[in-house]
């Protein structure tokens, strides 16, 4: 495999955008990913994106994005892999400039959620979960993670309260990404006092959806002009990993299978052990998600994934800065591109370019998408290329 | 719209017909044919008695669309007394306050309502408590 770098990274602001067209969100975010690698041209487009065709009524992604952002010609396609889209798409990338069939890929992630009205935005994204025997029987996304949440509070004994670190934590950091759906910190006390939404899930467990697109440039580092206009990240790590589809057929509900196998592979491919990483960008549409993921990344024992969020370690200051730009809670919930969020904001981190956000010293990230209720895992390792 | 993917799950909606692997003889709900308990094909079918308690629950205030009659409505996974975990809503609740580990039974009821032109419902299985469940 040869050697992947980041030559560029774009992305929009992250909330409702009713004045702008999917194609134009996905323009912006290009437009600014090719300024950032000095005018790269790229020979294969990948595009993440979960609901388009239900939510926009446009399907057959990769040739509309090609057209409309001026690469006409070149190979195109769309990735979907529900909420991991975007990482699905940076694998796709990835394995394109790695293996050498191409010199240069873009990907990008993009995703329009908020021109339907709820319900309907519901019933689409349930289609990401088993439609036979959980979404004909009228569950969603978000009493998936709730039914988890339940669980996991009555086998470990654990209060509802335990959770509220995550949530506060990414509030904290959205409060300094111009980027981020919500730049307002919230506090424990509001956490406590906030109303249920599918109990035992209050309104500060859940990320908002919205709309955004995020692109990134690979290539490989021989490509580029010696003095680079910045530091280069180079992926060391790539795996997907899948679990059952529905929630219900697995034997250990809240042991996240795909998630820990792909978090294991990413990390071996790079020589890295988890305790070695210095940021971990993860899946925190709800709270109950990101102690479970702790726990299949082996950080915490089973039932003990929350005390993570206790006192300060996953803040940007901490052990284990978590979230660094807000993460899905508070930068938002694009769907299909958030993934590729992650990767950006991740890079960013390493280039030392995260501004107010900046995790001092970071040279090694950690960086998850999951789709549906943990049923696709997607992991990457970026580390700073010396 | 979508007539025949309703239609090819009558079994399994009414009768909660589902798999034993011959093999290994792991009872399997909702069918999937090959085993996931020992990789054999599994294609005998069995009836499950529609009896469980409830492993975890939730409550849905802001349905999909087809749902919105029945909002809230309460959901849960419930574990079969033959092992499986099947994914349900509760019904006929009335007062009683859900708790994990409370015994239910299956029932058949409208599962959505008609949200095309053809105006057709959905039925299927729910659960429901067993109300004196020391006499079962
Ligand atoms: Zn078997």
């Amino acid at each position: 495999m040869k050697e992947v770098v980041i030559a560029g990274v774009g992305q929009t602001p992250v909330g409702e955008h009713y004045d702008i067209s999917l194609r134009e969100l996905a323009y912006k975010a290009v437009e600014a990913a090719r300024a950032d690698a000095g005018g790269l041209h790229p020979q294969a487009l990948y595009v993440g994106n979960m609901l388009a065709a239900t939510l926009s009524r446009q399907g057959h992604l990769g040739t509309l994005i090609a057209d409309f952002c001026g690469m006409t010609g070149i190979e195109a396609s769309a990735i979907e892999g529900a909420g991991a889209s975007g990482g699905l798409a940076l694998r796709m990338g990835y394995l394109a400039v790695a293996s050498g069939a191409v010199d240069t890929a873009i990907v990008v992630g993009v995703e329009k959620l908020t021109d339907q009205t709820v319900s309907n935005v519901n019933a689409a994204i349930a289609t990401t979960t088993d439609a036979d025997y959980e979404a004909e029987q009228g569950l969603t996304l978000t009493a998936l993670a709730a039914l988890l949440m339940r669980r996991y509070m009555h086998e470990f004994d654990v209060p509802q309260g335990a959770f509220g670190g995550f949530p506060i934590t990414a509030h904290a950091n959205g409060a300094t990404n111009p980027n981020a759906m919500y730049q307002r910190a919230i506090n424990p006390d509001a956490y406590l006092k906030a109303g249920m939404v599918s109990d035992p899930l209050n309104m500060f467990d859940i990320a908002p959806n919205a709309d955004g697109a995020a692109v990134i440039l690979l290539t490989r580092p021989e490509i580029l002009p010696s003095k680079f206009s910045h530091p280069l990240v180079q992926i060391t790590g790539s795996s997907v990993a899948t679990d059952t589809l529905a929630l219900h057929d697995r034997p250990q509900p809240l042991s996240l299978h795909a998630a820990r196998v792909s978090i294991e592979s990413a990390c071996q491919q790079a020589g890295v052990s988890v305790g070695d990483i210095d940021l971990f960008e993860l899946y925190d549409a709800y709270s109950i998600y990101p102690p479970l993921i702790l726990e299949a990344a082996g950080l915490a024992e089973a039932g003990q994934g929350w005390q993570w969020a206790q006192n300060g370690q996953i803040s940007l200051q901490g052990e284990l800065p978590v979230a660094t730009f807000g993460g899905l809670k508070a930068r938002g919930n694009p769907g299909g591109a958030t993934g590729v969020y992650q990767i950006v904001e991740a890079a960013l981190q390493l280039r030392s370019q995260a501004g107010k956000n900046q995790v001092l010293d970071a040279k090694t990230a950690l960086v998850q998408s999951l789709g549906g209720a943990a049923s696709t895992a997607v992991t990457h390792v970026l580390q700073t290329n010396n | 719209m979508d007539i025949p993917r309703h239609w090819r799950l009558r079994k399994q909606r009414y009768a909660l017909v589902g798999e034993v692997c011959d093999n290994c003889d792991a009872k399997l709900f909702p069918p999937r044919d090959i085993c996931p308990d020992c990789g054999e094909e599994a294609k005998t079918l069995y009836s499950f008695s529609g009896h469980g308690e409830v492993y975890s629950y939730t409550t849905v205030y802001d349905p999909p669309v087809g749902f919105e009659e029945s909002a809230p409505y309460t959901v849960a996974i419930v574990k079969l007394d033959e092992g499986p975990l099947v994914t349900a809503q509760l019904t006929d609740l009335e007062e009683k306050e859900v708790e994990i580990g409370m015994p239910v039974e299956m029932v058949t009821r409208k599962l959505r309502s008609a949200t095309d032109e053809r105006g057709m419902l959905v039925y299927g299985y729910k659960f429901r408590p067993i109300l004196n469940a020391s006499l079962v």
